[in-house]
């Protein structure tokens, strides 16, 4: 039997919402199961990704552990994969990008209604913000883009079993949206 | 008796004084635009019906047909331009498609849906734009405008107002409202003007009515805009 | 204010055509144009405010907020960066006390930068309230600074400061030529005027802007349309970075443009012509209408010229910093008190001009070299230069030599006979036609001025072994996204991208696919833009790519990706804010081991 495909995927700035459409292939998971094994994954809790052959990233880029997770994939993944809006695009975390980030800080920890005890966070173990959000391709080179918010888990499979099966990945008309 | 062109080797008759884009909607054939409507003068700044007349490119909807031109539309080098500069357009503004109320229903969206478009590509600006939402009932987003002036031409040659401008120069252009504070509210806008209605995109919105269509009835859904723009277009 | 406003429109006639010159008179008067302003002049020209705000934003000469009462705007072609612009400008801004780009707290100076102001052969060069200064060092500066200090009035300041050459060293066909006044154009009532139109067409004259139009054939369908309301333009909006051969030619031979443009009026059968100054050469303005009244006086302009029942008159208009204008139908816009925006085409100005009546428009140098035919005839014209180029070409030569000014040649001249001439040694390369012509290398000096190998407008920068390419590239990519007009989304957006690529290859993020992204990008827009402007933008890339591709390759990182952006440097503000500089509140630009 030949070695099955390994995928690893992680979520940066998103809100998992594209691993739970990923869920949403049901019975075609069991299907999937059969030719591919996953590696560093919120579905396995292996923390870091080794030799891979395909990377799932969703999410944009935020924060400096977002640059650090997105290069251990793009070190360790033969092909990387921007799953999603906000890994395409920066999505609704980029929102913030209109706000100075002295602003967002200030609101959340210093002045805001309700804060307690004002104070930066400052732990060396806490990740620090970039001042904007990106997408993933500013950040590392990006092989394939699926768009959607979440993309479908049609678009998942199609694609999947596209580049499982050896063909160049397309997306047909009804399954590019970026909603 | 009618004079005759051809599109990617197909025979399209026109009349004179058409353009090239009037005589491929008429006879069936799409063409991508954005800034281009058949009610109103045409513009050509989206630039995404150039196509290559004779050799040269030219923007279809501004462009005179002529007899015997030999018209290159629906080619894989000039589509590909075009995914380009609908990027360009998605990295210049800021367009969240999932947090906007006209998605599914978007003129830019359907483009670069049809175009295979799957990413921005390029580096994204993410210029700071503001919201108007003083008018009671319309509202402006300036982070989705394209600047393709359908609002200023519907104002102007529909509603014989001149509600809107473009202003600015270069990356800097913006869309102005005609009122003494700038803001929407002050204008002679109202809700039923055609101006109100003609964004291709999510920048002009009518307040309250988005959402009412579920996803999987919107207009470019399950319809690439090719069919959807010459059904609407096509006299 | 009010009545300031009231008599400005009244001076215009209360028309929206003047918009352009009543603002720049607002803005000398105010500093910016105020939007009680606007307001009232939206009423007196009948006209929507929102036209006028979109004027003002428009034109880099213009503003909707104050500047100083000096305002001073200094030349930032790349001919002033070689005579050691930056280090000037930061001296202007320590001695003035002002940011560049701001307006100092008490409202009394304001500094920015300006594209080329047309002074390349003495620069440094900067405009104070739209008046050129000259040959700028330390003392001059530092003379600035006193009168600014002790607010005195511009005709105060001394002359010297102003002084302007011309610098002819090389005169030839026209540049030599003697004539009296009104000879051009009685030759052509003498001769007849259809015969002066075919002694044109014999002479083989070609537009001098760079496009290279055969001018008797443009005059020729002008004079030809149906409507008989028609118009001469001139077009002085001089833009492209390294040109003045026009400043030059207005300066000293005047008379012989107004000359020529009176007989295409004949010609083409028109009665109003507009001279379309740059913003920049404001210097002249008082001398051309000077000049204008002393032909209104010799019977040579007005009613019943030379007794031949032809009334003819020229008006200048002033723009007010948009090297877009220099596109033909951008200036009928221009001129029509619009945004200078580059029409659909067609219909062409030939047809459908100014206010879409049939307007002919030339460059400064062709119409002198009408002029200068209707005297000597099309074979003493057509007798000099090449096959397809005929008669001499002016050219503007700044750079890298030791006698930068105006230079005369006939066609096919070649480029090394030109830089013996100017007196350049030890050169690198030439921008011929400005940024948006070609740069030539070392190898190609023995090709030849002509419009079938090295078409140009004038400009001709020379750069010597101590330049930078990529400097320069950077210059004029940066020009382009500063002028682009922003009509079509291939320049709009194309030409903000071109300059946010190329930093990010010079500025040493770029990694193995940039050169090749870079290209893609500059050949779409060349391919797809509107007007020449986007389809030149590219040009300085591309020209240099061709020729130098291992320059660009050894600017790139031996890694397959770099962002475009300073990583740690996008740390900046949560590092302070938390107070860290631990390892982990840095990032490198790149991955560890990212090979």
């Amino acid at each position: 039997m030949a070695a099955k495909v390994r995928i690893a995927t992680t979520s940066l700035a998103g809100c998992f919402g594209c691993h739970m459409s990923f869920l949403d292939l049901d019975e075609r998971l069991v299907k999937l199961a059969e030719v591919v094994e996953f590696d560093r994954s919120p579905i396995t809790d292996i923390e870091h990704a080794s030799n891979c052959d395909i990377g799932l990233i969703e999410g944009g880029v935020c924060n400096s552990e977002n640059v650090h997770v997105l290069r251990e994939f793009r070190k360790n993944c033969k092909t990387l994969v921007a799953v999603g809006a906000c890994a395409i695009n920066g999505g609704l975390p980029a929102l913030r990008n209109f706000i100075p980030l002295e602003e967002c800080l200030a609101e959340s920890y210093l002045d805001g209604i309700g804060v307690e005890n004002p104070q930066i966070p400052s732990d060396i173990e806490l990740p620090l913000l970039l001042d904007k959000v990106r997408p993933i391709h500013e950040v590392v080179k990006i092989d394939y883009f699926l768009p959607g918010c979440p993309p479908s888990a049609d678009v998942f499979w199609k694609f999947l079993t596209d580049l499982l099966e050896g063909r160049e990945p397309s997306l047909p008309y009804e399954l590019v949206h970026y909603d | 008796m009618s004079k005759t062109l051809t599109i990617d080797g197909k025979a399209i008759p026109f009349e004179e004084g058409q353009t090239i884009m009037e005589a491929a909607t008429a006879a069936g054939v799409y063409i991508p635009h954005l800034c281009h409507h058949p009610e109103y003068t045409p513009h050509g700044s989206c630039k995404l019906c150039n196509v290559n007349v004779n050799g040269r490119v030219c923007s279809a909807c501004t462009f005179p047909a002529a007899e015997g031109q030999n018209v290159i539309n629906n080619s894989k080098e000039l589509n590909d331009d075009r995914q380009k500069i609908t990027q360009m357009l998605f990295v210049e503004g800021n367009h969240l498609c999932p947090g906007c109320e006209k998605s599914g229903n978007c003129q830019l969206q359907a483009v670069a849906y049809h175009l295979n478009m799957l990413d921005n590509h390029f580096p994204h600006f993410y210029a700071k734009r503001v919201v108007d939402a003083s008018h009671p009932e319309v509202l402006i987003d300036h982070n989705r405008c394209i600047f393709c002036t359908l609002c200023v031409r519907a104002s102007q040659q529909t509603d014989g107002k001149d509600v809107f401008a473009i202003s600015g120069r270069g990356i800097n252009k913006r869309l102005i409202a005609n009122a003494p504070s700038g803001l929407l509210k002050d204008t002679d806008l109202a809700a039923t003007d055609a101006a109100a209605h003609i964004c291709p995109t999510g920048a002009i919105l009518i307040k309250r009515t988005g959402y009412q269509v579920p996803i999987g009835e919107r207009i470019y859904d399950h319809h690439d805009i090719d069919e959807v723009s010459l059904k609407v277009e096509k006299v | 204010m009010k009545e300031i406003i009231d008599n400005l429109s009244k001076k215009y006639d209360h028309r929206p055509t003047y918009l352009l010159q009543i603002l720049r008179a607002i803005q000398v008067e105010f500093h910016f144009v105020p939007q009680g302003a606007i307001e009232q002049l939206a009423g007196l020209l009948h006209i929507p405010r929102t036209q006028i705000i979109a004027v003002v934003e428009f034109y880099s000469f213009l503003h909707l907020t104050p500047r100083g009462r000096y305002d001073i705007l200094v030349s930032d072609s790349i001919t002033d960066h070689m005579l050691g612009k930056n280090a000037l400008m930061q001296y202007f801004s320590d001695r003035l006390t002002v940011n560049v780009g701001d307006v100092r707290h008490d409202a009394l100076v304001s500094l920015d930068n300006t594209s080329c102001t047309g002074l390349c052969d003495q620069g440094p060069a900067a405009l104070v309230n739209g008046y050129a200064l000259t040959r700028l060092d330390k003392a001059k500066i530092d003379v600035i600074k006193g009168l600014v200090d002790q607010q005195k009035s511009l005709t105060e300041w001394p002359a010297e400061l102003f002084h302007v050459d011309d610098n002819i060293h090389k005169p030839g066909l026209l540049l030599n030529l003697q004539t009296g006044l009104g000879t051009a154009l009685k030759s052509v009532f003498d001769r007849g005027i259809p015969e002066t139109l075919a002694e044109i067409d014999k002479s083989g004259l070609r537009g001098r802007g760079g496009a290279g139009f055969k001018t008797a054939t443009k005059w020729k369908f002008c004079s030809e349309e149906i409507e008989t309301e028609r118009y001469v333009v001139c077009n002085a909006d001089e833009g492209e970075p390294g040109t003045f051969k026009d400043r030059v030619l207005l300066n000293s031979y005047a008379h012989l443009v107004f000359e020529g443009m009176t007989l295409c009026a004949a010609i083409i059968g028109a009665s109003q012509g507009f001279l379309y100054l740059r913003g920049e050469y404001l210097f002249l303005y008082d001398k051309l209408q000077k000049i204008l009244l002393e032909r209104r006086q010799a019977g040579l302009l007005g009613n019943n010229i030379l007794g031949k029942n032809f009334s003819f008159d020229i008006e200048i208009h002033l723009g007010a910093g948009a090297y877009i204008c220099g596109e033909e139908s951008a200036l009928i816009e221009s001129l029509e008190g619009k945004p200078g925006i580059p029409r659909n085409r067609p219909p062409y100005p030939v047809t459908q001009g100014y206010l879409g009546k049939p307007t002919v428009v030339n460059n400064v140098e062709t119409f002198l070299a009408a002029a200068a035919i209707a005297l000597n005839g099309g074979d003493w014209f057509a007798k000099v230069g090449t096959e397809k180029s005929k008669g001499t070409k002016i050219l503007s030569i700044s750079g890298d030599c030791a006698k930068p000014g105006i230079y005369e040649y006939p066609f096919g001249t070649s480029i090394q006979d030109i830089l013996t001439d100017c007196v350049a040694t030890d050169v690198l390369g030439v921008q011929v036609g400005g940024p948006s012509g070609t740069f030539i290398s070392n190898n190609e000096f023995g090709r030849k001025l002509a419009f079938e190998d090295l078409a140009t407008g004038g400009s001709f920068i020379v750069f010597n072994n101590t330049r930078n390419i990529l400097d320069i590239v950077k210059n004029f990519t940066h020009f382009f996204a500063h002028e682009s007009c922003g009509f079509c989304t291939p320049c709009r957006v194309g030409t903000s991208l071109l300059q946010k690529q190329l930093d990010k290859i010079t500025d040493g993020h770029g990694s193995a696919g940039d050169v090749v992204e870079l290209e893609e990008l500059c050949q779409i827009i060349k391919k797809q833009s509107h007007c020449g402007l986007g389809q030149t933008a590219a040009n300085p890339v591309l020209t240099t790519l061709e020729r130098y591709p291992e320059l660009y390759q050894s600017q790139l990182k031996k890694i397959s990706y770099e962002p475009g952006f300073d990583l740690d440097a996008a740390l900046g503000t949560a590092r302070r804010m938390a107070n860290r500089n631990d390892k982990a509140a840095h990032l490198a630009q790149i991955g560890e081991d990212h090979e």
